[in-house]
C-alpha cells in the first residue's frame, strides 16, 4: 500500500521546516549545550525528511528528486503546520524589532515533539511498509527530541521570574497554532481510509495528557483556546514561510544542479 | 559458502565509523549482509541516525575499499528493522569505553512512548569510562553528535559522551 503523495510531503515539509528553523541557532545558542543540541536536533529533523522526500520522489517519478521537492517547490505547495514556520518570537507590532527568544523554540519544538512521538508510533504500524520503517527510525529520535524539549519546558517555566514570564508568553502566543494538528487534511483523511495514516483526532487525549503533566511541573499554565485554525498543512501559510523558503532554497535555485 | 562473501567480508573488516575510529561498522550493527549476485556482490548498510552526516562516508569507504580489492559490488541502504545499539557487540561496547566513550546501555522495547518521556531524569546508570564511577550526571541530553549525551563523572571530574540507547 502506498501513501498518498500528499500525505508523505506533509510529514517531510513538517521536519524540514522545523529543522531549517531551529538550526538558525547554529553559532547563536544561548549556551554551548544547547547550541549544539538544536543543531543535532536539526540534523535528525532534515535526515527524516530526506527520507520522507526521497520516498515521495520514488512514488511521483517524473525526475522528482528530494532536492527538487525541498528546493524547487513553492510556498503553496509546503504542507507544514504554521506553528513550525514561525519565527523566534512573538508578535511584534509595525517596525518593532525583536531578539530571538529561546522560550519559544523550546515551547514550539514541546507541543510539535509531543505530537510527533505519537505520530510516529502509530505510523509504525501503517500498511504502507516503507511510510512503517520511516517511523520506527524517526519515534526513536523524536523521543529524545521531546525529552530535551520537556526539560527544558521545566527549567524554564519553574525558574526565575524572568524565564517563567517569558515560557509562558511562549505558551500563550503558540498554544493556537496547535489547533491545526486536530483538524483533519484531505490527504489525512485519505490516508486514514486506507489504513497507512494515523488519525489526529485519536491521538489528541493522549497529547493532552502530556502537555498538561509537563505544564503542571513547570508551573505554567494553559490558555484556553480561541476559535482560529491554522491551515498550512493545505498550503495555506503565514507571512514567514516565504522567507524561511529564500533562504533554504535561494542557492539551490542560483546555481541549480550544483554539486560540491 | 562462497569464497566471495567471505572475501567481502574480510576486505570490509578494517572500516570503522569515522567519528568512532575504534569500532568497526560490522561491530556496530551497520553492516548487515553480503550476498553473492550474477555480477558481484551487493552489500546490505542500514543508517544509525537518519541525520547522521557519517552515513555518507561509510557508504563511501564500503565501495572505495571494495573497489580497490577488485570486488563489484552494489551497496543497498536498508531502513527496517531499524539500526538498534542493543545490536552492537560486547567487545564494541568494551572498544568504545577504552576510547572514552560511555557504551549505550539496553533499550526498552517495551516501554510506551508515554512511559519514556515521563521518565525524567533518565534513570540509566552510565558510568565513567575513566574511573568506573556511577556518580554522574548528565550535562546535555546531545553531546558531540546526535547519538551522544554529554555526561560528567562527580568523582573524577571528567567529561565524557555516552552514546544513548536508540
Ligand atoms: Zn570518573
Amino acid at each position: 500500500m502506498n501513501a498518498p503523495v500528499d500525505y508523505l510531503l506533509h510529514l517531510a515539509d513538517n521536519a524540514v521546516v522545523l529543522g531549517q528553523r531551529n538550526a538558525e541557532w547554529c553559532g547563536h545558542g544561548p549556551i554551548l549545550e544547547e547550541d549544539i543540541a538544536l543543531a543535532n536536533v536539526s540534523l535528525d529533523h532534515i535526515g527524516q525528511a530526506r527520507l520522507l522526500y526521497q520516498l515521495a520522489a520514488a512514488r511521483m517519478g517524473g525526475g522528482a528528486s528530494e532536492d527538487s521537492l525541498a528546493y524547487f517547490r513553492d510556498e503553496t505547495a509546503f504542507r507544514n503546520y504554521t506553528l513550525l514556520e514561525l519565527p523566534h518570537h512573538g508578535p511584534l507590532v509595525g517596525y518593532a524589532a525583536s531578539d530571538r527568544d529561546y522560550a519559544v523554540t523550546i515551547v514550539r519544538n514541546f507541543f510539535y515533539g509531543a505530537l510527533m512521538v505519537l505520530v510516529w508510533d502509530a505510523l509504525t504500524r501503517s500498511a504502507d511498509a516503507d511510510l512503517a520503517a520511516i517511523a520506527a527510525k524517526s519515534l526513536k529520535e523524536a523521543r529524545y527530541h521531546l525529552h530535551h524539549a520537556a526539560d527544558w519546558v521545566v527549567r524554564l517555566g519553574d525558574g526565575t521570574d524572568e524565564s517563567h514570564a517569558r515560557a509562558q508568553a511562549a505558551v500563550d502566543h503558540l498554544f493556537r497554532y496547535t489547533e491545526e494538528f486536530w483538524l483533519p487534511s484531505p490527504a489525512e483523511t485519505e490516508a486514514v481510509a486506507s489504513g497507512i495514516g494515523v488519525d489526529v483526532v485519536s491521538l489528541r487525549a493522549a497529547w493532552d495528557a502530556l502537555v498538561d503533566e509537563t505544564l503542571a511541573e513547570a508551573t505554567l499554565s494553559r490558555p484556553a483556546v480561541r476559535g482560529y485554525v491554522p491551515e498550512g498543512k493545505l498550503g495555506r501559510h503565514s507571512e514567514h514561510l516565504g522567507y524561511l523558503l529564500g533562504e533554504m532554497q535561494g542557492l539551490a535555485r542560483a546555481h541549480p544542479g550544483a554539486t560540491w | 559458502m562462497s569464497t566471495l562473501v567471505e572475501r567481502t567480508w574480510a576486505t570490509l573488516a578494517p572500516l570503522t565509523d569515522p567519528e568512532i575510529p575504534v569500532v568497526s561498522l560490522r561491530e556496530l550493527g551497520i553492516l548487515r549482509e553480503v550476498a553473492e549476485t550474477a555480477d558481484g556482490v551487493e552489500v546490505v548498510i542500514t543508517p544509525t541516525y537518519t541525520g547522521c552526516p557519517a552515513m555518507g562516508q561509510i557508504e563511501d569507504d564500503v565501495k572505495a575499499c571494495l573497489a580497490q580489492a577488485g570486488i563489484s559490488a552494489r551497496v543497498v541502504t536498508r531502513l527496517a528493522p531499524a539500526w538498534t545499539t542493543d545490536w552492537m557487540s560486547d567487545t564494541a561496547k568494551e572498544k568504545l569505553r577504552a576510547y572514552g566513550i560511555a557504551p549505550p546501555g539496553a533499550t526498552r522495547p517495551a516501554e510506551s512512548v508515554v512511559q519514556f518521556v515521563r521518565r525524567r531524569p533518565p534513570p540509566d546508570e552510565v558510568a565513567c569510562p575513566r574511573c568506573g564511577s556511577i556518580h554522574t550526571v548528565v550535562s546535555s541530553q546531545f553531546g558531540s553528535t546526535a547519538c551522544k549525551a554529554l555526561y560528567k563523572c562527580l568523582d573524577c571530574q571528567e567529561p565524557f559522551d555516552y552514546f544513548k540507547p536508540y
